[in-house]
């Protein structure tokens, strides 16, 4: 590495701060303030706050609605996480046995990734739309009554599938290239071993791949969890009853249109330890490589 | 234990490559053959072929008196050592060993057995239960033979199995490899680009070129008659000295061959020798040296015990005997 040295002590500095900048006053700033607001309560005309301790956390945990989003989140994240890793594995192991002619579909896979949450949701609200949709018309073919709107089992679905879908492309990716980086005379090896298709695949290929699932598997639970409010706002905007209110949804939902600003908080900051946490998982498990 | 037999095996690879044809051998029940030729000459392809790893577009291979081409490589009664080893990263060496038995349903107490046996007698059981990268590459060398070994095949494929060890182990590995095949008397198809190893191991080697067989023979026979131009210059080291006929017409034999092939060794000094050379260059080897040089404008190596007094200007004889012939159309030996 070139180690470049500064005459100017003031030079590195300002080349650092307008990054600087940016992530004080969108992530710091805010952070902080989501902290603070979370021990406060302010009156019902929002001027004047006052210091409440734990009392927003305390109400929050013994809130219904709030145990509900939890687990209607962890539904959601599960979902999404087994779905778009298992339809990207299902399609990487295709590509992978014939990766010459996979060059245009590889392109094509990685289309979904460009496109922003909200429009993915926007997309499958049409896809599933009851009156304009496609896919109700032939669901009702098969006798299939879909609608997202009344059903709660429907809504989850549709957030999931939108979301899933999305991220499709990004495992695909990682999971053809921890594919390629196996040796193809590990296979080889295994097949005059005595192991079939199916065998080869639960005793080689997916044990050496495990590097790859897991970090897919943290980076899956992150997205579904905290980067999915523009699905939700798009198709289901938390509903019906509740059925898709996720915790970052229902962040939003509280502050700005509840008006309620330390409940808010309070849910954000739950939040931020989640994702704080599920990183510092991630890293420990980098560092020791994932044993094998 | 079985024979293979190759007849007339060729191989085009999907986009029209041929890297093969008509390659017909006869390897017999517990014979060793290398395959042995420059980089891609097809000495893997066709190791491939037998393996089941690659299909067989042409011919037919019979292993024991089975036509195997549409057979599985699982069912072909093969073990493989590759060259990078291909060892499980993600096991023991002893779940490596056990695999391949495992998947047959293999007894455990009989995987057992055959483990240790193998462990035994490649001297791998203190290693047991590391996992291959806590193993160095001789060792993990010796675990991929295990695995074929415990396994007890109707035959051993290996894929320049010792390319990735350095030149002395690669040496010692040779000797084990033959003394434990003259051992097991398992059937044998050995691939290197090594003309070392592969006179060294074989008992009889098959000289490819351009994927087509050059010749087939005992070590000796390749050596003392090669067939070709080809394998004159391949087999043997210092390379047998290749002069154009023309260049040196007194030659006997010169006037009808294309190429007149004299090895080093086979060069004496002698002050009335018939021919006139003049050195350019000399490589010390301890026991010998090279003497590089021209003769009628030709280059020329021969080799001098390393106490001989060198002059610029020497004048060479040779044995009659020692002179090999090609054809100067086709490059094949003139008798
Ligand atoms: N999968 C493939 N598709 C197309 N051509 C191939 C393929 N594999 C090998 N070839 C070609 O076939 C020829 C023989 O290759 P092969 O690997 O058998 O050579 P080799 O003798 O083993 O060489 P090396 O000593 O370098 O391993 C080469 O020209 C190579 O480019
Ligand atoms: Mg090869």
């Amino acid at each position: 590495m070139k180690r470049t040295i500064f005459s100017n002590q003031l030079l590195p500095w300002l080349l650092l701060a307008p990054q600087l900048a940016i992530t004080f006053i969108f992530f710091l700033w805010p952070a902080g303030q989501a902290v603070r607001q979370s021990f406060l309560r302010e009156d019902a005309f929002g001027i004047n706050s006052s210091f409440v301790g734990l009392t927003n956390f305390r109400a929050l945990l013994s809130s219904p609605e709030y145990m509900n989003s939890l687990q209607v989140t962890a539904v959601f994240a599960v979902s999404v996480t087994i779905m778009s890793m298992g339809v990207a594995l299902l399609l990487a192991i295709a590509v992978d046995r014939m990766l010459k002619s996979a060059r245009v579909y590889t392109t094509l896979l990685v289309w979904p990734y460009a496109v922003a949450p909200a429009v993915a949701g926007i997309l499958w609200w049409f896809i599933f739309n009851p009156t304009i949709g496609v896919m109700p018309y032939v669901l009702d073919v098969v006798g299939y009554d879909w609608n997202h709107i009344s059903s709660k089992t429907d809504a989850m679905l549709l957030v999931v599938i939108a979301s899933a879908w999305k991220q499709i492309s990004y495992n695909f990716l990682f999971f053809v290239a921890g594919l390629q980086a196996i040796p193809a005379s590990m296979r080889e090896a295994a097949a005059i071993d005595g192991a079939g298709p199916v065998r080869r695949f639960f005793d080689i290929t997916f044990p050496l791949l495990s590097p790859t699932t897991f970090f897919l598997l943290v980076v899956n639970i992150v997205y579904a969890m905290f980067d999915t409010f523009g699905v939700i706002d798009a198709t289901t905007e938390g509903g019906p009853a509740q059925a898709t209110n996720i915790m970052v949804y229902k962040v939003y939902f509280d502050g700005f249109i509840g008006q309620n600003i330390g409940s808010s908080a309070a849910q954000s900051v739950i939040l931020m330890l989640l994702v704080i946490s599920l990183t510092v998982i991630q890293f420990r498990w980098v560092e020791k490589k994932v044993e094998y | 234990m079985a024979s293979i037999t190759l007849e007339n095996v060729g191989k085009v690879y999907p986009g029209g490559t041929r890297a093969v044809g008509d390659v017909s051998i006869d390897i017999a029940d517990g014979e060793l053959i290398v395959l042995v030729g420059p980089s891609g000459c097809g000495k893997s392809t066709l190791l491939r072929m037998v393996a089941g790893l690659e299909s067989i577009t042409e011919g037919e291979v019979r292993i024991g008196d089975r036509i195997v081409n549409r057979v599985e490589p699982a069912d072909r009664d093969i073990a493989m050592v590759f060259q990078n080893y291909a060892l499980y990263p993600h096991m023991s060496v002893r779940q490596n060993l056990a695999y391949g038995l495992k998947n047959r349903g293999t007894p455990r107490s009989e995987i057992k057995r055959r483990v240790d046996e193998a462990a035994e007698i490649l001297q791998i059981g203190p290693f047991l239960d590391r996992k291959p990268r806590a193993l160095s590459g001789g060792q993990r060398q010796r675990v991929a033979m295990g695995r074929a070994i415990v396994r007890e095949p109707a035959a051993f494929l290996f894929d320049e199995p010792l390319s990735n060890l350095d030149a002395k182990l690669r040496v010692a590995m040779r000797l084990e490899i033959k003394q434990l095949q003259k051992r097991l008397r398992t059937t044998s198809l050995y691939v290197t680009h090594d003309q070392l190893e592969a006179m060294t191991l074989a008992d009889r080697l098959v000289v490819l070129n351009g994927g087509r067989v050059e010749q087939i023979g005992t070590a000796l026979e390749v050596y003392r008659r090669p067939a070709s131009v080809f394998v004159a210059g391949f087999i043997g080291s210092p390379a047998m000295n290749l002069l154009d006929a023309r260049a040196l017409p007194h030659l006997p034999g010169s006037a009808h061959a294309g190429t007149i092939g004299i090895r080093p060794e086979d060069l004496t000094v002698t002050p009335d020798g018939p021919i006139e050379f003049s050195v350019t260059a000399v490589e010390e080897l301890g026991a010998q040296r090279l003497v590089h040089g021209l003769a009628n404008g030709e280059a020329m190596t021969i080799t001098q015990p390393s106490d001989a007094t060198l002059s610029d200007n020497m004048r060479l004889s040779f044995d009659r005997g020692n002179l090999h012939l090609f054809n100067r159309e086709t490059g094949r030996r003139i008798d």
